[in-house]
């Protein structure tokens, strides 16, 4: 392979023998400006991995509330209890909001000043007894690392008897960036650390409880912190082996502007090539739609991407009129966004259990 | 494998039908970009991306030839169909000046009820009243519903615009290139010939022309290679086209939308841009449509072969029929062009650059 920037001809080597990258070769992809001989790259290994194959999952997410004890700078979406805007739905409220269409159920909130971990306990047991072939993945390590802070239960108590209750996997949220650095400056130290938030992954792939880790980039951080980011979930990994997928979260400029512009796309698709090449032992790495853009989401299909996440809470999908269920019309357009990367559409849940492969228009293979 | 296409590419040498077909179907896509990118840099080496400073207005939407893909035309007679006066057409222009444009590509349905006289009076107009400003009108089948009209062949309706003042031709109603589709889509239109034709003998005359692509509907491959193959051939004779301009069909408010509901996605355009890079190697520009094919496809189309932005498109009708608008100012052109790593510079309908940014 030919490289426009020929310093990447050494990581190519490494990469070929699957050899693992260092903290400089790292730097190295995020500095290059040879953004398709990086996506070329991590095509290679994706393709190797997985071959055309890109996965998705007919899910829903919930936030039980918005009312939120920290003050993120990167947050447009916490409030304080009372405030304009605030939400705090009820049990039955997230059982009525989870059809049986839906293959996962993603839940993610606020710290909430009040609520007791009992509250959390019941929701997960009362949406399985709901809703029982739907499977829970819920509250990030921040979360589980704030029921000690607020009520003094420890993550393995805390999860164990989540897992009980019926829930599944965790979401990889809540990482931001591993730097305390960026932690002052942007005002999450009150969240849990890098340290913290990777031995509570840890705790829970004791339990046998998979999960996922994401980053938060496209504002202040430099390519430095993204590196570092990565290979402390590298290191995790290593020691846990529960991780499932990496999820790169682009920084959306909008309710808060720590930047005035949203990353671009090929800074997004170099991102998602970087983990892909630099994450070795991560299963899968996402290109999550929802943020990135149909197009870019679909073009990083090619740059190290095997999965598109899915849900169903998206406007435009749902306020779509016609015949079709929301969860038709959603894996429609999941299909598309699949099919025009020229790769062959894997319906999954959330343990990445194969439960139909799309192998042409509208057949089941 | 690639490697032999690079290498007959980075020689100069042409390549083949057989190479094209790979290329479009089956060729791994980011490989085929890379080395459009190597060719784009081959022969521009400087990372500047131009963009021209236009607006897109129509003078008519009276069309007699039903092409089943288009959201824009109404019949003669129809209650929303409408013609401009010449003076209506040039408070347009104006509007269009007084925000900076160098460019009106100015186009519209066939309208059998209008003269010669109409088309050579804007152009003249144009030139008199607003020399900053070049008129990029009249597609080719334009041209040739000014000829059935008038009694004249195209040349002599071409040596009357040349008269006028026009100098250059808009690059539309090409869609593409092959008798089979265009049989299907605009069957009242003519064949490939009818606009080869036009361009050929605007070309013959020191005109400049682009040549545009729009597919994405009953086409295959090989009437994509039909259509690529056909305008390298004619850039062969005169070297008159300044760039390739590819867009995805936008189904919606079309009679096609029956049997084609969705666009072609990014993935087939970037595969389309980078080998239109490879196979016209008589082309010295290829154009990223940010415009039809959205912003973010645009700027990751740059790393893919293209060269050139488009314009500002101040005012655009057409694929507003089709439930598309997209918007974009000079400043978030400047904005997006650097962002995706290169240098923007204002150009010319002709490809002169007036200002870098």
């Amino acid at each position: 392979m030919r490289f426009a920037d020929e310093r990447l001809i050494p990581i190519w080597g490494k990469v070929q023998h699957q050899q693992r990258l260092t903290r400089d070769d790292g730097l190295l992809l995020f500095e290059t400006s040879d953004v398709l001989g990086l996506g070329r790259m991590a095509d290679h290994v994706k393709s190797g991995r997985e071959g055309d194959r890109v996965y998705f999952v007919l899910n829903r997410y919930i936030s039980p509330t918005n009312v939120c004890v920290l003050s993120c700078s990167f947050c447009g979406f916490a409030r304080k209890k009372g405030e304009a805007g605030a939400f705090e739905y009820t049990v039955e409220d997230i059982i009525g909001m989870v059809s049986d269409e839906v293959r996962e159920v993603h839940i993610v909130g606020g710290h909430h000043p009040d609520w007791p971990f009992e509250y959390y306990e019941r929701m997960i047991a009362g949406l399985h007894a709901a809703r029982p072939a739907v499977q829970i993945k819920a509250f990030t390590a921040a979360e589980i690392d704030y029921f000690w802070r607020r009520w003094k239960v420890e993550p393995r108590e805390a999860l164990t008897r989540l897992k009980a209750a019926g829930l599944q996997t965790m979401p990889g949220g809540g990482a931001e960036i591993f730097s305390s650095r960026l932690a002052k400056q942007l005002r999450y130290a009150g969240k849990a650390d890098g340290d913290r938030w990777c031995e509570i992954h840890g705790i829970a792939h004791s339990l046998g409880i998979r999960t996922n880790a994401t980053m938060l980039y496209g504002h202040v951080e430099t390519a430095a912190e993204r590196v570092d980011h990565l290979l402390r979930l590298r290191a995790q990994q290593d020691a846990s082996g529960g991780f499932l997928t990496f999820i790169a979260l682009p920084y959306q400029v909008g309710a808060t502007s720590l930047v005035p512009r949203s990353a671009p796309p090929a800074e997004n698709l170099k991102t998602i090539a970087a983990a892909r090449l630099l994450l070795d032992n991560f299963p899968h790495v996402e290109a999550y739609w929802v943020l990135l853009g149909e197009e870019t989401a679909s073009i990083a299909l090619h740059f190290g991407a095997d999965d598109v996440n899915g849900t169903l809470e998206d406007e435009r999908v749902q306020h779509m009129a016609g015949a079709q269920t929301p969860a038709g019309l959603a894996r429609a357009q999941l299909l598309r966004i699949i099919r025009d990367a020229g790769k062959i559409p894997v319906e999954r849940d959330a343990l990445y259990n194969v439960l139909r492969v799309w192998e042409r228009e509208g057949v089941a293979a | 494998m690639i490697e032999p296409i690079r290498e007959k590419v980075l020689a100069g040498k042409r390549l083949d039908r057989a190479e094209g077909r790979w290329l479009l179907t089956d060729a791994p896509l980011l490989a085929v970009g890379a080395v459009a990118a190597e060719t784009r840099y081959a022969r521009h080496p400087e990372k500047v991306v131009t963009f021209v400073i236009d607006s897109n207005p129509n003078y008519t939407n009276v069309c007699i030839t039903d092409c089943q893909f288009c959201a824009f035309y109404r019949k003669p007679g129809d209650p929303e169909a409408y013609t401009l006066t010449v003076d209506e057409v040039l408070a347009k222009i104006e509007f269009a000046a007084s925000r900076g444009a160098t460019t009106v590509l100015l186009q519209g349905g066939h309208n059998p009820a209008l003269p010669l006289d109409y088309y050579t009076t804007l152009v003249r107009e144009t030139r008199r009243r607003f020399p900053q400003v070049t008129p990029h009108f009249f597609t080719a089948s334009e041209i040739r519903t000014v000829a059935e009209v008038s009694h004249l062949t195209v040349g002599e309706v071409l040596d009357r615009l040349h008269d006028a003042g026009q100098r250059t031709l808009p690059g539309g109603g090409a869609e593409v290139l092959s008798t089979r589709v265009r049989r299907r889509i605009e069957p009242k239109k003519g064949g490939p010939e009818t606009w080869l034709d036009v361009h050929r003998q605007a070309h013959r005359r020191g005109f400049k022309s682009t040549a545009t692509m729009m597919y994405g509907h009953v086409e295959e491959t090989e009437d994509l290679l039909d259509h690529l193959d056909a305008i390298r051939e004619l850039q062969d004779l005169f070297g008159g086209f300044t760039a390739f301009v590819p867009w995805s069909f936008k189904p919606n408010n079309t009679l096609l939308e029956k049997w084609i509901k969705h666009a072609k996605g990014p993935n087939m355009y970037l595969r389309m841009l980078a080998v239109s890079r490879l196979y016209l190697d008589n082309f010295p520009h290829i154009q990223a449509s940010w415009f039809s094919e959205g912003k973010r496809t645009g700027q990751i189309a740059l790393h893919f072969g293209a060269d050139d932005w488009g314009g500002t498109l101040l005012e655009e009708n057409v694929h507003k029929a089709a439930a598309f608008v997209n918007t974009i100012g000079v400043d978030e052109i400047v904005t997006l062009i650097r962002e995706a790593g290169f240098t923007p510079a204002q150009r010319t309908t002709e490809y002169e650059i007036l200002k870098r940014y």
